[in-house]
């Protein structure tokens, strides 16, 4: 099986804390991984080393057995949903406007509506994003990550937010890019149940790695579970 | 009266150089609004009173010594927002006082020219001369054709940095390009109004245009349009109530703006 991305000995050093430490996984093509863990334990951190925002890191990353310390080319081949999409409210930009903006290619326009028809967003092309609830602005980014075709979704907390029935269609699109699309999915989430309902594998993590492997594992160990509820709930109560 | 005064050639460069500066103003200005960075043209502006003061000092013609240092420090207060923890608005700040700081104490160290500074300071738009037409036109046209060539890479790392960022965009390099161009924009604009009210034009048209819940190139054309109307209408009345075209310009546009919000609050434009 063909490895689109090799994360190897990833370590990232904040000033007052170790973000990442010694993180080593792979992706094959075709995975839906759900990387899980508490608050803080360097999902985002993880997620900014992998698209090149964060260059400050010790360790490999590689894309397509490519290093992307060496080449940003792998870029184009990845469709990036944020945790929460930033823009100004008032930002004068149309649905349409706003996925145009991610299209490479002038002449792959009509690319735009059949996403748009396939999110079921198409009747809001041209209302203005910042109208839009939460959970059609995170349809619209998936559209944006989805109009250059790409072979990976890389996609941060994408639900935090957003109404239960806006989560359940997302997790279908999901659950369709990557069974009929054959998208390389890369999904962080806190919620363990939707991981286990979608991704066939796991990447738990807590500053470190401490599992990686098919869900199925993950899940049918209960130790493993337990750990993982334990460490979320103490990072929980130290946050509030 | 008003068609008469379009065969003096003085009326014809006023129009011809405003509408440029006015398509220039709106086009530049949305990115620097949208970006945040409203007061950033009155930083540049005020930081070309000091290169403004320095040319008439050396007997340079002075909007040379002031795109110099204007392009300076809008590099400056980049690479102040990039390098330390300080935020924009408090950048643009310390450079807007630098800027008036240092025009007045070479206007004291010289003794005078006054005269000269006022033209600077509040516009001089029916005093610009062909030379000064040509290059304004010709300032236009070179930003608008890359406005036009790199519309796409502008708007997304205006849109949202990160994300532009994982697309491949250059947002660096964009962000420090639409610094170098609002430069070149806020002294070829200053013929038109000044030093003083050239945010005003930076800021107002997109203001008003964007309360219209239109789409990014609606809200342009908008932009441009209410633009376009204050200026050519702006240098009319002066001309004919022999008042200062800065000042009408910048009070017309006022005034679609307190027309457009007054047809908002009747609930007759996007609530967005």
């Amino acid at each position: 099986m063909l490895s689109v991305a090799e994360i190897e000995h990833l370590t990232v050093q904040y000033p007052d804390v170790k973000a990442l430490d010694d993180v080593s996984f792979t992706v094959e093509k075709g995975d839906f991984l759900g990387i899980i863990g508490p608050n803080g334990a360097g999902k985002s951190t993880l997620f900014a080393a992998m698209l090149g925002l964060n260059t400050k890191y010790k360790g490999i990353i590689r894309f397509f057995g490519q290093d992307i310390r060496k080449s940003k080319d792998y870029l184009k081949e990845i469709g990036y949903v944020p945790q929460k999409p930033i823009f100004e409210k008032n930002f004068p930009a149309t649905v349409n406007d706003v996925v145009k903006m991610s299209l490479r290619q002038e002449s792959n326009v009509d690319k735009i509506d059949e996403i748009l028809q396939q999110l079921w967003i198409h009747e809001l092309s041209q209302k203005r994003i910042g109208e839009l609830s939460g959970g059609q602005q995170q349809r619209v980014f998936i559209a944006k990550a989805l109009v250059n075709s790409p072979k990976i979704l890389i996609l941060d907390e994408p639900v935090t937010g957003i109404d239960q029935q806006s989560i359940e269609l997302f997790y279908s699109i999901l659950r369709e890019l990557n069974a009929k699309q054959k998208i390389t999915i890369i999904w962080s989430s806190h919620d363990l149940d939707a991981v286990n309902q979608l991704a066939n594998h796991v990447a738990c993590l807590n500053r470190t790695l401490f599992f990686h492997g098919e869900s199925d594992a993950f899940f049918e160990n209960d130790e493993l579970v337990k750990q993982y509820s334990e460490a979320s709930m103490q990072e929980h109560m130290h946050n509030h | 009266m008003s068609l008469e005064i379009l065969t003096f050639s003085f009326m014809q460069r006023a129009l011809i150089s405003g509408v440029a500066i006015a398509i220039l103003c709106s086009v530049i200005g949305l990115f620097l609004v949208l970006r945040r960075y409203s007061l950033f043209g009155d930083a540049i502006a005020h930081s070309s009173f000091g290169g403004i003061a320095l040319g008439l000092m050396a007997g340079v013609y002075p909007l040379w010594t002031a795109y110099g240092v204007s392009l300076a420090s809008g590099l400056i207060i980049t690479k102040i927002k990039e390098k330390y923890d300080i935020s924009g608005d408090a950048a643009i700040a310390v450079l807007l006082s630098s800027g008036i700081a240092v025009g007045l104490v070479i206007v004291g160290i010289s003794g005078g020219f006054t005269i000269d500074i006022f033209s600077f300071l509040f516009g001089s738009i029916l005093l610009v001369s062909v030379n000064e037409t040509i290059l304004i036109l010709s300032l236009t046209g070179i930003i608008l054709i890359v406005v036009l060539l790199l519309y796409r890479q502008l708007l997304y790392s205006t849109f949202n940095e990160e994300q532009a960022k994982v697309s491949g965009i250059p947002v660096e390099k964009i962000n420090y390009l639409i610094v170098f161009m609002a430069g070149l924009t806020v002294v070829t604009s200053i013929q038109l109004v000044g030093v003083l009210l050239i945010s005003a034009l930076f800021v107002i048209p997109n203001v008003t245009a964007i309360m219209y819940g239109k789409g990014f190139k609606p809200t342009a054309i908008l932009s441009i349009s209410f633009s376009i109307f204050s200026v050519v209408t702006g240098i009319f009345i002066s001309y004919i109530f022999n008042i200062t075209p800065a000042g009408t310009i910048v009070l017309l546009s006022i005034g679609l703006f307190g027309a457009t919000m007054a047809i908002k609050s009747m609930g007759l434009l996007s609530k967005n």
